[in-house]
């Protein structure tokens, strides 16, 4: 067992881990430690080919791997320490990590932790679609990888399924390459992904966008021969009689993204169900003092500016962490009528507090309120409120608010 | 000439509405100055960025990713990618090497995105 002790200790060097141990370095940790499971840097970032990332935070837009490499270099220039190809098995409760690599098992002791680790992909099997199990179904984000890093062509005739960005993106990617996109299909009445995708992924190549419709059967004896597609009635069931069938060699899966969390819900962790992510406090610390959490294993994030700005505050936080401060009790913020979820979900300090949130429906426009107990503290006319924009609102907690020990967040048409 | 298009500069994602006549545009449905900006540039010339990957030779890794330095007409997307496709890079690359110069005579230029050691 190889042993090593570290001020701070970031797990996922992606966009999040990246900006949070840069921010660690700059403010003034001395030993600052990045560990990522590919032999990569930059997390999903480096297969995002695509551009529209750093607009908000350079100006310019970026590709992904450009991006990445922005920090990667920072990273580097700021003399942060990188694991790669390291998969940290077991977070402790003493900010302790089991970490297994090529060069052996380390047991790393950390200062302070922040944890990074992204998200995952749902699966055909969330979503439990029947059929046979031919090879040929990928999740969006697997494709892109075997796309855009291996040079593995997925498919000749593709149907994608979901039409939030991910799918979007690859239908788009897949059309360059020579593939027969055949549609895109949507559940919902809308397509998910931002306007722009629609008309830069599917218009411009006039790949067909099925909304009010899901796949309900994948068949094919070792490759996937055909889907079947059925219209859904306003409760999201399939209609019977209305299902047809779409031949293809490959089916994408764009059916959304859960953030992975087994590292923090192994080392007792609260967990918010609304976001999947854990419960944190203003400074981003969960309930494991010293453990801090930020980016996509936190909350799914609409952008990466946004992503970074969260991810230097849980960076600097974390150096500035003294083990010795236990917290207070503090106030829960919760997400009332119209909210999905709302981060942070703990205030335990007056002061300016930034509350990042998703409504459950799309209202344009819409009135947002934030209220403790019968005190109203904000409330803010939107010109719209939709699901796949987050909002971000600030308010100013003073004791009062902390002793109330309740917030609220809503809204309302 | 009237085309409808969606407005992309925020997620209201306005239903516009351009009137075509020779060299200028007329745009309604918008919501905002910028959709204005948007509908025109959209209708009069529509540009895009490309971004694909291309060959390298004695790599790390199989392809590189690339993108054109600034957008191209929308109509010659698929010349760019047949380009892309002829072109074949050794290793190793670095992030901003200009790949080709001038690609498809669109005046842009294909640029790597990503750094490629040799391997």
């Amino acid at each position: 067992m190889i042993e090593l002790e570290v001020d701070v200790a970031v797990v996922g060097a992606g966009p999040a881990g990246l900006a949070a141990a840069c921010a660690a370095r700059e403010a003034g940790a001395r030993r600052v430690l990045v560990i990522d499971r590919n032999s990569w840097l930059g997390g999903i970032l480096p297969q995002c080919i695509h551009d529209g990332f750093g607009v908000e935070e350079t100006g310019h837009s970026l590709t992904g791997p450009e991006y990445a490499e922005m920090y990667v270099s920072k990273a580097r220039a700021l003399g942060v320490a990188i694991m790669g190809g390291a998969m940290v098995l077991e977070l402790r409760g003493d900010r302790h990590l089991v970490v297994a690599s090529p060069k052996g098992m380390h047991s790393i002791s950390a200062g302070s932790v922040v944890l990074a680790m992204g998200c995952r992909e749902r699966t055909r099997w969330h979503s439990l679609i029947p059929g046979t199990r031919p090879s040929g179904v990928f999740t969006a984000g697997v494709a892109q990888a075997f796309v855009n890093l291996y040079n593995r062509m997925v498919g000749r005739r593709v149907v994608v399924l979901g039409s939030g960005n991910v799918g979007l993106i690859m239908a788009r990617r897949l059309r360059l390459e020579g593939a027969h996109v055949v549609g895109v299909v949507e559940a919902l009445p809308e397509a998910t992904g931002l306007p722009r995708n629609v008309v830069q992924c599917l218009e411009d190549y006039d790949i067909p966008l099925y909304t009010g419709h899901t796949v309900t059967g994948i068949f094919g004896r070792e490759r996937v021969e055909s889907v079947e597609v059925s219209r859904l009635d306003p409760e999201m069931r399939p209609v019977p009689g209305t299902s047809s069938v779409i031949e293809c060699d490959c089916l994408l899966l764009s059916l959304g993204l859960i953030p992975e969390n087994e590292l923090s819900r192994g080392a007792g962790i609260e967990m918010d169900q609304s976001t999947g992510g854990p419960v944190v406090s203003q400074d981003l610390e969960t309930s494991v003092p010293g453990v801090f959490a930020c980016g996509n294993c936190l909350h799914v994030h609409d952008t990466v500016d946004m992503l970074a700005v969260e991810s230097r505050r849980a960076g600097a936080n974390a150096a500035a962490h003294r083990s010795q401060i236990t917290r207070g009790r503090g106030c829960a913020v919760r997400a009332g009528p119209g909210v999905r979820y709302v981060v942070p979900q703990l205030i335990d300090s007056p002061g300016t507090v930034e509350l990042s949130l998703r409504s459950v429906e799309k209202l344009a426009p819409a009135t947002l309120t934030v209220r403790s107990r019968d005190r109203i503290l904000l409330e803010k006319r939107l010109r719209y409120a939709s699901p796949p924009n987050m909002i971000k609102v600030t308010i100013d907690v003073d004791g009062g608010v902390l002793s109330s020990r309740e917030m609220e967040v809503s809204i309302d048409g | 000439m009237a085309e409808r298009l969606t407005c992309i500069v925020c997620p209201l994602g306005c239903a516009l509405r351009v009137e075509v006549d020779g060299g200028s545009a007329h745009v309604t449905g918008n919501q905002c100055a910028r959709g204005l900006d948007y509908g025109r540039q959209e209708a009069l010339d529509p540009r895009r960025t490309v971004c694909s990957t291309v060959f390298v030779r004695g790599g790390s890794w199989p392809i590189v990713s690339v993108r054109t330095s600034e957008p191209v007409p929308r109509a010659r997307i698929m010349d760019v990618m047949g380009e892309l496709k002829k072109t074949v890079l050794q290793a190793p690359v670095e992030v901003g090497r200009v790949v080709i110069t001038n690609v498809a005579g669109t005046g842009a230029d294909v640029v790597a995105t990503r750094c490629v050691d040799k391997g």
